[in-house]
């Protein structure tokens, strides 16, 4: 990332007594995709809102190219939004939609149109011009959102659940396009949702949000290989988590005992991990072996298969533990339906890598 | 074949007989209270008048021709009618402008208020309906007085900001078109608001967002989005107060200069002091004409305008 374009410098915005946003610093990068995930009231939106300049930090401040957007009106900042109901003027066609933010510009009439041409061939829209919102479908009235906001040819295009409204098939799709016309026209975008996957794919990086602050930000795999708190750690895909306490650090790895499990974790240790310290290991599906036989190795827990679920491509099993535990347990289907595969009640072993295993003191 | 014939009924009735009937209430209510009446309206307004007593002032044949016009003829050579047909308009277009112009405020500031106080404003534009139409008009008519405190302080205030000479010891407002369109906007007032709030409350908040984001101040967001989107509320309070006040009786008659009187009160006078039921039919009859057709016409046009797709290439 090169210099900082987008500066969020200790915001906090309260309601009342609401604390919406607390302390939340950011930075954006000029060009990237940066996407804002969290549940619902985690304050994504709120965030997304004083960006946009809809409402103003209650404390904080927020940079843009440089600039100072404290008391900067909406109108005057070159940040424009895609609403997540995409909010087209119902009284107007998809050409003057896309053509009413450009009425501000010093532009003659013959740049304007030039400029509403090039935006509707950029969302394949040419033929539904002079169509009114009503009359085009809902991935159409998307795109014709998104040809309105980037007209104007801001700094900074803010979306708000771009891809909700829409069904999964079209998702995926649009999901695509969005970010080849994000590499098309340069601009950076900031975008807001609650789906992990829609961030995974789109985001160059993710900033995690829960309770009005940011739990954690990074890349992709940053935040799912290397989730810093159990919230985030269970929030991107699935894991199972054991609650035990560590006995020794020795060198790179720690050991921890967990309660019933009959066995002890090694994992790879985090800065901070002490001898005696409550932590959770975490596990994701995929990084665990299920075999018949014992694997040698430093994590082997025996269980047994309580439920499969065969996806055709992949399975997902889940084994009870000693402890009584379940855990979830991915396996790909690579053979062809192979003789061996684990079946139902199948005494197992479950191995994996210590530096597979995530600990988690927060 | 009775039975063929019964099952047949029935089926009629079970598949789409209540709908129907259902439908055609408003029809058959149109019909029987509106239509029919109007029919005989027009009739009358083609009789001859008679003074027979203790009978229909109105009869057909004699010398006359049985399809007589005159009535109508009069309406459009006598001046007096025609000058009581243009006060009717002009009043009732000032007082439609005007509640528009305090209406519209109104309504807007309706819906961008918190729940609680909104229905309690509500309930505060409808609540003058619970009084008495008359008592209202005359209170107005007693605050009009030249011996009122409202018409003292209009005075002092008058005599306080001109100059010298301009003084008067009272303003003459009751009496004059004045007083008919202030009655008038009163009493029509919530004609305007309520359909414009019912307009203007459905209108997404998001789009006044999207406006601003795209570098619109909010007046110009105002102009750009919210009163477009307003034009049908816009037409349908402005119809609700005009075509009332055009016709309005009671206001004129209480407050009105009697020498420039309105439709209303001609038509009544026909009717009543000169007994001329045919002369008050045909001016009945050519005042919907030139209200309500010309309003047909231009609702008829706004709907097909709405449905049409634009779908060129």
């Amino acid at each position: 990332m090169q210099d900082p374009f987008v500066r969020i410098e200790g915001v906090s915005k309260l309601f009342g007594a609401f604390q919406a946003v607390r302390d939340v610093n950011l930075t954006v990068g000029k060009g990237e995709i940066f996407a804002l995930l969290g549940g619902s009231g985690c304050g994504k939106t709120t965030l997304l809102r004083m960006l946009a300049g809809f409402e103003e930090p209650s404390a904080g401040r927020i940079f843009l190219d440089g600039q100072d957007m404290t008391g900067v009106p909406p109108w005057e900042r070159p940040v424009h939004m895609m609403f997540q109901s995409y909010a087209l003027f119902p009284h107007m066609s998809v050409e003057k939609n896309v053509a009413y933010g450009l009425k501000h510009e010093r532009m003659t009439k013959a740049e304007r149109e030039e400029r509403v041409r090039a935006m509707l061939d950029l969302v394949q829209l040419t033929q539904f011009a002079h169509r009114k919102p009503h009359q085009i479908s809902g991935g159409q009235r998307q795109r014709v959102a998104l040809a309105r906001a980037l007209a104007r040819q801001p700094k900074l295009l803010l979306l708000d659940e771009p891809l909700a409204a829409l069904d999964k098939k079209l998702r995926e799709q649009t999901q695509f396009e969005l970010m080849s016309i994000q590499e098309r026209t340069g601009v950076t975008f900031i975008v807001v949702t609650h789906d992990q996957e829609e961030a995974m794919t789109l985001a160059d990086r993710i900033a995690v949000m829960d309770k009005g602050q940011v739990r954690q930000s990074g890349t992709p795999t940053d935040i799912y290989e290397y989730p810093n708190s159990r919230f985030v750690a269970g929030f991107i895909g699935s894991i199972t988590s054991f609650d035990g306490r560590v006995t020794a650090v020795e060198g790179e790895v720690s050991r921890v005992d967990v309660p019933g499990l009959g066995t002890e974790i090694v994992a790879r240790s985090v800065a901070g991990a002490a001898s005696g310290q409550a932590v959770t290991v975490a596990l994701r599906p995929e990084k665990v072996t299920l075999t018949r036989d014992r694997l040698e190795g430093p994590n082997a827990i025996a269980g047994e298969i309580k439920d499969i679920a065969y996806f055709g491509k992949d399975s997902l099993y889940r084994v009870t533990l000693p402890s009584g535990q379940l855990i979830a347990v991915h396996g790909v289907n690579a053979k062809r339906a192979e003789a061996g595969r684990p079946d139902w009640h199948d005494k197992v072993w479950l191995s994996f890598d210590p530096a597979a295993a995530i600990l988690l003191t927060e | 074949m009775a039975a063929g014939r019964h099952s047949r009924l029935s089926e009629w009735f079970n598949r789409r007989g209540w709908s129907d009937i259902i439908i055609s209430a408003p029809y058959i209510w149109l019909l029987l209270f509106f239509l029919l009446p109007f029919l005989i309206v027009i009739v009358i307004a083609m009789s001859v008048a008679t003074r027979t007593p203790s009978a229909p002032p109105f009869g057909y044949g004699g010398d006359n021709p049985v399809l007589n016009f005159a009535g109508y003829a009069r309406f459009f050579e006598d001046e007096l009618y025609l000058r009581a047909l243009v006060t009717s308009i002009i009043n009732a277009f000032v007082a439609m402008i005007l509640c528009l112009l305090i209406g519209y405020p109104m309504a807007l500031g309706l819906t961008r208020m918190q729940s609680n106080w909104r229905n309690i404003l509500l309930m505060l534009i409808i609540l003058p309906f619970w009084t008495s139409f008359l008592l209202r008009v005359y209170a107005w008519m007693g605050m009009m007085g030249k011996s009122s405190w409202f018409n003292r302080l209009l005075t002092d205030i008058w005599n306080m900001v001109t100059p010298e000479g301009w003084a008067v010891s009272s303003i003459p407002m009751m009496h004059s078109n004045f007083a008919v369109v202030l009655v008038m906007v009163y009493t029509y007032l919530p004609f305007m608001i309520l359909p414009l709030y019912a307009n203007l409350e459905r209108l997404d908040p998001t789009l006044d967002e999207a406006a601003m984001d795209l570098g619109t101040r909010p007046f110009g967001v105002f102009w750009d989005v919210t009163l477009p989107q307003s034009i049908p509320g816009i037409i349908a309070g402005g119809l609700l107060v005009f075509i009332p006040a055009s016709g309005e009786l009671v206001i004129p008659t209480l407050v009105g200069d009697a020498g420039s009187p309105m439709i209303g009160r001609v038509i009544s006078d026909e009717f009543s002091s000169s007994r001329d039921w045919p002369m008050a039919s045909s001016i009945a009859v050519a005042l919907l004409l030139l209200m309500v057709v010309p309003t047909m016409i231009y609702s008829h046009f706004q709907t097909k305008a709405e449905h049409k797709p634009e779908n060129r290439p």
